[in-house]
């Protein structure tokens, strides 16, 4: 089980980075969201995986490490708060620049 | 504790003619007069202490880990420059009163002058060495300031550059030849540093310490080669010239010089390069004071002269010699800064400085005319004025120094060739403005100034004569604490006007006739001065600058591309580099806890992961097909912290999806249709393996780290959780108890975001696409009927469910943050079945107010606790019994939870309503007859 999740968030993470080293707005953005959830599973294992656990105290018998949950609670938000800044910015880019590449100018080809 | 306030009231004196400026320049004048006074008084209210041989020292810890102290102490030197510099200071605030223009910013203008007072008082009574650089640096500071004031001026601009580089520079050497000397001593404290002497002297990097502690001095005091910036700073106005460049602040690197003198003076080198560059800076200045036209510049240039004889004399070392340049220090001061307003006086009456538009104004202006010819005789040093009797001092003191060994004879007769060059300029400066007649009218004619101007001018040439003729009276008991206070020991001496005939008078003879004879033979000289290309200081130092700033962008240039892949690229291949190097270093990966059984429910979760995640990236040129990819990701995210035990990731991870997705979707409309194929096939194989080799190095990492059995905090928030919380949903109870303020900052963040958000979409141009790239117009259709209908009855119900997660948050999963994604997916439903107008017809209020009142909310249930006497953001919980109701609990963390609630309501609506304005606004509207598959939007909303 634990290989699985590390080779899932590994993949997840390679797609993510992937797409942000792309040259226009919108793939980037789409790679950050991307890199976000795996960042987010991969900081949400440091409490280990936990099968049918509780935060809850009186709750279940086994329970789940609490801290990395509350972590990555804030975490999804802010990254929600960040995608959609990014995203206004792209627009903002394009309608300043013109373009949509991330440098805000057209690359001359290779 | 009165020293502090010495110090302190200047520098709080800052703040008056700032507030006082609106009340008219008469009260704003008096009010900022009023804190500097109270500071001199107060220090002569010191004078029975000091006179009694007591060390006056104020100390307090201020950074105690760095040796910085603020500190500060008060010997006869920081008596001798405090009176200097905050009586000086008075006087010339009354004459600005005169001075500035009726229209000109004078609060400003004051503020600016008192700062700089402060800064000097500061360095003056500094007793550690770090503090008083920090007063050094803000003299620098306000010097640049004031001689910027007219900023209108490219001269004022370019002037005040170079003096802010010239003097800075010399700051940083200074800040690190401080360091050094701190550092061989082992503390910065003034009077351990003052008795090491010795140490200091036979330290390994005492040259080195010597060199960067003189950069500082002989910038600030405009040695050679580091005089250019004193002419140029004199584009300043006048008061500004008359008080720092030639009274106080010049005299920075020669207190710093005298105040240093017992630790880093009793050296070989230094009585070689002191007296060096000071008699080279004494004879170019009087030089070029000869042969400038400008008033002004006259004035400048004779300053760097003055202050290049005081060098001289601390250069020389001996107890007299201190005593003569202490006594010079003063001395100049009184008669240089008289001799400045003067000129200020006559700029302002005649509307010129130079010269040759100058001359006969005894006539207009004999009052004036007195008053500048009397102190342009204590400048050049004619008996019976106070400039005579230091200057004799310092003819004595170069006879008698042996410094330049079989050379010395050299020193007494640069300093007659001085002293020759002093009288001939004196005597230019007066003749050529107050007798010769005119050779060109002036542009105004000219007259008395107020008489209230011309007092400063009137006060330092009585104190000029008096001191000539009775030193021993006036000058001897603050001069014995100065030198006492440089030179350790107390001095016995005799200031007298007599000397008897001996060779220091008949140097100063031959000074007087030799100096007539020359300025006799001026025209002469001046042609010789033509001969010569004059170098414009000015222009090389802005060329100097400009290459530099050539040379710094191109090499900027080298490294910062200005390219974001580039960037990315280098920090990725950073991160593998470390991340690789890290695993390399484990003896297994696998750790001690091995692997979890498999099931079929997860197989098939990771895989729709990893299909998601890889369908995103292949389908990333069709923007739609990658998004609902994305979607696939997140949804399974959600499912998958649902599935190890975390519901209240799953619920928030579901409902940011949701807003995510709509943001993403609403976004699309805006970016271009197509996204371009960008890189070439090379590059994009170079990204592949970079992203694959890191994506490898995490799932290593992640997979270590599952295996390995780790010790973790968590037990204590588990336990606590209840009794210190009030809650039993640990997860809420660490977001709005144990760790509230990162929560705090969290939110602010988001409210942050959705601000910047709601600037950036103001006044955006938009590119509005009338179709899609494949031809297709946007569907201006009316709101489907079925999801209109539904959305208007979820509303409520959603709301409810949101109160319900809201209030159960502290004990089972839910809380603020996932009750105000639910609240905002409700509402941005209601804005997607019926459009942006219906809703605001209805829900008119914008949401900005909500985040911010949901961030202050958040901050004053901290600040409350405040008012018990606990720490911020402590949380307090009770329970009670109501009938029906039964037993409940309120507690602060339910009000903080609210604030977070509010916050995150606000923020997401203020992203999504907003960018959603923006279609409607905007959005390309088609006349109905133009075509069959356009039609209007709006009527049907």
């Amino acid at each position: 089980m634990e290989g699985l999740y590390a080779i899932t968030t590994g993949v997840l993470t390679a797609c993510g980075l992937y797409l942000t080293l792309r040259g226009r707005t919108f793939p980037v953005v789409v790679g950050l969201t991307l890199l976000s959830y795996a960042v987010n599973l991969f900081l949400f294992s440091m409490g280990g995986l936990t099968t049918d656990g509780a935060t809850i105290v009186d709750g279940p018998a086994s329970y789940a490490d609490p801290l990395p949950q509350a972590l990555v609670l804030t975490a999804i938000v802010i990254g929600f708060a960040m995608t959609a800044f990014v995203v206004i910015l792209a627009m903002r880019a394009r309608s300043e620049a013109g373009n949509d590449h991330v440098d805000g100018r057209e690359e001359e080809r290779q | 504790m009165t020293l502090l306030w010495i110090a302190l009231l200047p520098l709080l004196g800052v703040l008056v003619p700032v507030l006082t400026a609106r009340r008219g320049r008469h009260f704003c004048s008096l009010a900022t007069a009023l804190l500097p006074a109270l500071a001199l008084l107060l220090t002569l209210a010191q004078l029975p202490a000091l006179n009694a041989g007591e060390a006056l020292r104020f100390s307090v810890a201020w950074i105690p880990g760095l040796g910085l102290d603020l500190a500060f102490r008060l010997d006869g030197l920081s008596l001798l420059f405090n009176l200097l510099i905050i009586g000086i200071g008075l006087l010339i605030l009354l004459y600005a009163h005169y001075y500035l223009s009726p229209e000109e910013p004078f609060g400003r203008f004051y503020a600016y002058l008192i700062l700089f007072m402060a800064s000097m008082v500061g360095i003056v009574m500094s007793d550690n060495l770090l503090l008083l650089w920090l007063y050094w640096e803000l003299t620098s500071l306000s010097s640049f300031l004031l001689i910027g004031f007219w900023s209108y001026r490219s001269d004022a601009r370019k002037g005040a550059r170079m003096a802010l580089a010239v003097t800075g520079g010399g700051g940083l050497a200074l800040l690190a030849g401080l360091l050094l000397l701190g550092n061989m001593v082992g503390s910065f404290d003034m009077n351990v540093v003052l008795a090491s002497g010795e140490l200091i002297v036979a330290d390994p990097l005492y040259p080195v310490m010597l060199i960067l502690v003189l950069l500082g001095a002989f910038t600030k005091s405009a040695q050679f080669p580091f005089h250019f910036w004193l002419p140029h700073a004199m584009a300043a106005p006048t008061p500004v010239s008359a008080y720092l460049h030639s009274a106080t602040m010049v005299k920075a690197g020669i207190f710093l010089m005298a105040r240093l003198h017992p630790a880093i003076a009793g050296s070989e080198l230094w009585s070689v390069i002191v007296p060096l560059v000071g008699i080279i800076t004494m004879l170019y200045g009087a030089w070029f004071a000869l042969i400038k036209t400008d008033l002004k510049a006259i004035l400048a240039f004779s300053t760097v002269s003055h202050l290049g004889l005081i060098t001289v004399l601390l250069g020389i070392g001996s107890p007299m010699a201190v005593l003569a340049a202490l006594f010079h220090i003063l001395n100049h001061a009184t008669f240089k800064a008289a001799l400045f307003m003067s000129a200020g006086i006559i700029d302002h009456e005649t509307g010129t400085r130079e010269l040759g538009h100058l001359g006969g104004l005894r006539r207009a202006m004999p009052v004036t005319a007195l008053l500048t010819t009397v102190a342009a005789a204590a400048m050049a040093g004619l008996p019976l004025l106070n400039g005579f009797i230091s200057k004799e001092m310092f003819f004595t003191e170069t006879l008698a120094t042996p410094v330049l060994g079989g050379l010395s004879w050299i020193m007494p007769a640069l300093a007659t060739l001085g002293g020759v060059l002093s009288v001939a300029y004196s005597l230019r400066l007066v003749y050529a403005v107050f007798f010769k007649s005119p050779r060109q009218e002036p542009p105004k004619s000219p007259h008395e100034p107020p008489h209230l101007m011309r007092f400063p001018v009137e006060l330092l040439v009585v104190i000029c004569v008096l001191v000539g003729i009775f030193p021993a009276a006036l000058a001897t008991g603050l001069l014995g604490l100065a030198t006492q206070a440089v030179l350790g020991e107390a001095l016995t001496f005799y200031l007298s006007v007599w000397h008897g005939f001996n060779l220091p008078l008949a140097m100063s003879f031959v000074a007087i006739v030799a100096g007539i004879a020359l300025y006799w033979r001026h025209p002469y000289l001046k042609s010789f001065a033509k001969s010569f290309q004059p170098v414009d200081a000015r222009l090389v130092f802005e060329s100097a600058m400009q290459c530099l700033a050539r040379r710094a962008e191109s090499s900027l240039a080298r490294f910062d591309g200005g390219s974001l892949q580039r960037y990315m690229g280098l920090l990725l291949f950073a991160a593998l580099v470390m991340g690789t190097l890290g695993l390399a270093g484990m003896a297994t990966l696998t750790g001690s806890r091995g692997n979890q059984p498999l099931d079929g429910v997860l197989l098939l979760g990771a895989g729709l992961l990893i299909f998601g995640g890889i369908g995103t990236v292949l389908t990333h040129r069709h923007r739609l097909i990658s998004l609902l990819m994305l979607s696939v990701v997140g949804l399974v995210v959600a499912l998958t912290f649902a599935r190890f035990s975390a519901p209240d990731l799953a619920l928030t991870q579901l409902s940011v999806e949701v807003v995510t997705m709509i943001l993403l979707m609403l976004a699309l409309f805006f970016l271009p249709q197509k996204t371009a194929s960008e890189s070439s096939p090379r590059r994009n194989l170079r990204d592949m393996a970079l992203a694959g080799s890191l994506g490898t190095v995490i799932a290593s990492l992640n997979y270590a780290v599952l295996t390995r059995d780790n010790d973790p905090i968590s037990s204590f928030f588990m336990e606590n959780s209840v009794p210190g919380g009030g809650g039993h949903n640990v997860v809420n109870v660490i977001l709005v108890d144990f760790r509230g303020f990162d929560t705090l900052g969290e939110i602010t963040v988001l409210a942050l975001a959705g601000l910047a958000i709601f600037k950036l979409l103001n006044r955006l141009r938009l590119f509005m696409p009338h179709s899609d790239n494949e031809g297709r117009v946007w569907s201006p259709d009316c709101y489907p009927m079925i999801l209109t209908t539904i959305s208007q009855a979820i509303l409520p119900l959603a709301l409810l469910v949101s109160a319900f997660i809201f209030l159960r948050g502290h004990n089972m999963p839910g809380g603020g943050f996932i009750a105000g994604l639910i609240t905002a997916v409700a509402l941005i439903l209601v804005y997607m079945s019926r459009g942006v107008e219906w809703v605001q017809y209805r829900l008119d209020f914008p949401y900005q107010p909500v985040a911010i009142a949901g961030v202050a909310i958040a901050t004053l249930t901290g600040l409350g606790s405040w008012l018990f006497g606990k720490p911020f953001l402590t949380s307090a919980f009770g329970y009670f019994h109501l009938p029906l109701v039964g037993k409940f609990e309120l507690a602060t963390a339910m009000l903080f939870d609210l604030g977070v609630y509010l916050a995150v309501v606000g923020a997401t609506l203020m992203i999504l309503a907003n960018l959603g304005k923006v279609t409607t606004v905007h959005r390309p509207i088609k006349q109905p007859e133009s075509s069959d598959t356009e039609r209007s939007t709006k009527e049907k909303s």
